[in-house]
């Protein structure tokens, strides 16, 4: 089929470096883009890591986008994309090392409309889904929906949790939501349907004028911080 | 500093582009800037100007615009009447404005959408490094209304490079598309590959700066599901579930979790920018 792989791209084995099998998959984006697709959400994470710094040694040929996205990352504007498809499945690729960057804190009110339905679904208290939330370290995975929303994952596959059946009209700028995998901060008002658990009211996750406009850079460690309830 | 331009009609849509904002898509910003950028950079190179000037991008039925100081504009793109003070004017070659003068472009011959551009070009506060409007995201100025007021940048001190609006390519009656397959291509059928590249779409009319969207033969699917996002490059040819794919333009969502049966190489979007709702697409594939 035209739409095949452009590599096999599977490792076999560790290598004498040392690192684990990628199992990436190479997949070719029109005539200057690749999507490399990873086994796990961990290991995607782990390849945007590493081409990000490839890319600040200069050791990455010149891109005009890296999108990271639940599995993959899309590379766009590579002058010869097939060279570095070719090369990808000799990289090592560390694990991530969580704890070893500096963790943004976000001040959270719990105060939610679907607190009490997301505590029904994880089977706890709401003060308990209050508690695990906030104990949990949340990794910015990747963005999209809006400018500055970032999906963040951390949460166990047990917390996962449906969308809303019908989608709010109006979610409000700063609403603190889950829905799949992901944690997210609703950078301004729009219709969504995630499940809203609190508020940030304080923080700023888009800002134009600001170097980076987002808040929520792939990447980023982040924590959520109850703040005291009236 | 006072406003160098009134927009008097902004017509069906009049918006601020240049050529967008690469590299912020992992933030969620789409690239957006002028879909058909061939007649965006003509302008430009016709008054002196820059190729990042902005430009106004007219849709359908152009605008009227009044110089409130002294200037030179050029209007090109879909081909269209243009007039100044209500006199026809040269529509491809730079027209001197005196101040209080009108210029006006009517509703395109073929094609959909017009350049206005100015000497200086169009000065808003860039967002992200530029000045075009983002219809998906918001990013950017608004849409131009009746009534607004813009300023102008410096006008550029070297005479403009010679050029000639005959360099560009009015768009065809038939949109013909090369396809390049992949990501997801193995996501269809074989049938569904066949019938991508023997079928005859129509532009339909819900096409926008943000995707061209496709009336024609749906196209079949190998696996049911959707993908845990993934991101969507421009120009991806993005299938969802009724099976019509939708062309990814400018202002295109950042991720997506439809899969995309091909991508159309971006030297071919311009033309996609052009082709109004009913237009006959094919598609060729290549690699």
């Amino acid at each position: 089929m035209t739409g095949a792989r452009m590599t096999g791209a599977r490792m076999t084995g560790a290598r004498a470096t040392g690192e684990e099998e990628h199992g990436l998959r190479v997949l070719p984006v029109g005539r200057h883009g690749l999507l490399v697709e990873l086994p796990t959400a961990e290991a995607a994470e782990a390849f945007h890591a590493e081409l990000l710094r490839r890319r600040t040694a200069g050791e990455l040929p010149a891109t005009r986008e890296i999108v990271p996205g639940a599995r993959t990352v899309l590379l766009e504007g590579l002058a010869e994309p097939a060279r570095l498809a070719a090369r990808l499945p000799e990289w090592a690729i560390p694990p991530l090392t969580p704890g070893q960057d500096a963790t943004l804190e976000i001040a959270v009110r719990y105060d939610g409309p679907d607190l009490e339905q997301v505590a029904k679904l994880w089977r706890v208290p709401p003060d308990e889904v209050v508690r695990m939330h906030a104990a949990t370290e949340f990794r910015v995975a990747f963005c999209g929906f809006a400018p500055g929303f970032g999906y963040l994952t951390g949460l166990p596959e047990e917390y996962h949790v449906p969308r809303r059946a019908s989608p709010r009209t109006r979610v409000p700028a700063g609403a603190v939501a889950l829905a799949g995998a992901y944690t997210g901060v609703y950078p301004r008002a729009s219709p969504g349907g995630w499940q809203l658990i609190g508020t940030a009211p304080h923080t700023v996750l888009w800002d134009p004028e600001r170097t980076p406009a987002a808040l929520l850079t792939p990447g980023t460690h982040v924590r959520f911080v109850p703040e005291e309830t009236r | 500093m006072t406003a160098a331009l009134e927009i008097v009609r902004a017509g069906a849509l009049t918006t601020v582009q240049d050529l967008g904002r690469p590299g912020h898509a992992h933030l969620g910003a789409p690239r957006s800037g002028a879909l058909d950028e061939p007649a965006h950079r003509l302008a430009n190179r016709l008054l002196g100007n820059p190729p990042e000037a902005a430009t106004l991008e007219t849709t359908l039925t152009g605008c009227t615009v009044r110089a409130l100081r002294p200037t030179t504009a050029v209007v090109t793109g879909a081909p269209c009447p243009v007039t100044v003070d209500g006199r026809p004017a040269a529509w491809g070659t730079p027209v001197r404005l005196p101040a209080g003068a009108v210029l006006a472009t009517g509703t395109v011959t073929h094609g959909l959408r017009g350049y206005l551009a100015f000497e200086g070009g169009v000065d808003v506060t860039p967002v992200l490094g530029s000045r075009a409007t983002d219809l998906l995201t918001g990013l950017g100025p608004e849409p131009l209304r009746d009534g607004t007021l813009l300023h102008l940048g410096t006008p550029p001190s070297a005479p403009p490079a010679p050029a000639s609006a005959a360099h560009w390519q009015a768009p065809p009656g038939e949109l013909v598309l090369p396809v390049v397959y992949g990501p997801r291509a193995d996501w269809f059928t074989a049938a569904a590959h066949r019938t991508l590249i023997t079928g005859t779409y129509r532009v339909a009319s819900a096409s926008n700066r943000i995707g061209l969207r496709l009336e024609g033969p749906p196209l079949e699917r190998a696996r049911e599901g959707e993908l845990p996002s993934e991101g969507m490059a421009l120009g991806a040819l993005q299938v969802p579930p009724e099976g019509r794919p939708v062309l990814f333009l400018a202002d295109h969502p950042v991720t997506g979790g439809y899969p995309v049966i091909g991508v159309v190489p971006e030297e071919a979007l311009a033309g996609a920018g052009q082709a109004p709702p009913g237009t006959a697409v094919r598609f060729w594939a290549v690699r």
